[in-house]
């Protein structure tokens, strides 16, 4: 079972890497952009047939590792 | 006393720490990450550099490793830990102590002497300084605009868990002499028991008047043994 994972900084921490990130789509007339965050990404796949197990344990390594909770969340989708 | 320093792959920092140690007489031994054991330790040294080329968040993997495990029970006997730079940001993973460190505001890495006040003087680690004493040490790090939540500053400043602040000459931490974005100008914390110490600027870097400006950092390594 393939899940994705996003992590991506807090509303309230400062993101300067995606704040430089967005000025620069917009000095290159990008004007319709409203904001931008930058994040991670991660592909996980699992070796369980039981979803809801599955879930748990990506959940478990994003608390665990992936994201630290204090200035960052996290999201986790079913890919396959 | 004897000390160990912690040395990880990437770590670029350990021997200099362990020079400062040995010539303030501590009987010193490096650690491998992977070694389950630690040697008999007063103070355990988590050194600076970019342990595992700070993949993922620095200090993350490293906070995983086999030798934090027993520097984590030694940290809970109440043995002294001092981190520094990459080893502050390892204790923050670790979750021995509290916050988190992000990019520098400017997104610039900085690497320069810079003037932090020393907050309180009746702890392990300070006591050969004077409180509110201006010292003179080198930051060199792209991760130390320290951050946590509103409750926890205040616990921070309302028990006097605020080891270090940047400064200016005269001793006036503002955002003019704020030189990476920490919440509150903070450069380094003490968890509450005070026996657990990480901060960016590197106190090894400033011991031997021959090769740095100053050695404002001796004080910290001899205030140990008091």
């Amino acid at each position: 079972m393939k899940f994705s994972v996003t992590v991506t900084l807090k509303k309230d921490v400062l993101d300067p890497q995606g704040k430089v990130v967005q000025q620069t789509l917009q000095n290159m007339g990008m004007k319709t952009l409203k904001e931008l965050r930058q994040g991670k990404y991660f592909e996980i796949e699992i070796n369980e047939n039981d979803e809801n197990k599955a879930k748990d344990k990506v959940d478990e390594m994003c608390k665990k590792l992936l994201a630290n909770l204090i200035i960052e969340d996290f999201k986790v989708s079913k890919l396959s | 006393m004897n000390s160990s320093v912690i040395v990880f792959p990437g770590s670029n920092c350990d021997r200099d720490i362990a020079a400062a140690l040995e010539k303030l007489q501590f009987k010193n031994k490096m650690v491998w990450h992977k070694d389950s054991e630690l040697p008999k330790s007063d103070l355990i040294v988590i050194p600076g550099g970019f342990s595992y080329g700070d993949y993922l968040r620095s200090g993350a993997i490293a906070a995983k490793s086999n030798i934090i495990n027993e520097v984590i029970k030694a940290a809970d006997r109440g043995c002294l830990i001092l981190g520094v730079c990459n080893g502050f940001q390892i204790l923050i993973e670790t979750g021995l102590l509290e916050g988190a460190l992000l990019r520098n505001k400017n997104l610039k890495f900085l690497s320069k002497d810079v003037f932090i006040k020393v907050i309180k003087n009746d702890n392990r680690f300070c006591n050969r300084y004077k409180a509110e004493q201006v010292i003179k040490l080198n930051i060199a790090h792209n991760e130390g605009n320290y951050f946590t939540n509103p409750e926890h500053l205040k616990m921070l400043e309302d028990k006097n868990l605020i080891a270090f602040k940047y400064c200016n000459e005269k001793g006036e931490a503002n955002e003019n002499s704020n030189p990476n974005g920490s919440l509150n100008n903070i450069a380094g914390i003490f968890n509450e028991n005070k026996n657990i110490l990480g901060m960016m600027p590197h106190p090894e870097r400033m011991i031997e008047k021959s090769i740095s400006s100053n050695d404002d950092g001796i004080n910290l390594f001899s205030s140990l043994f008091n």
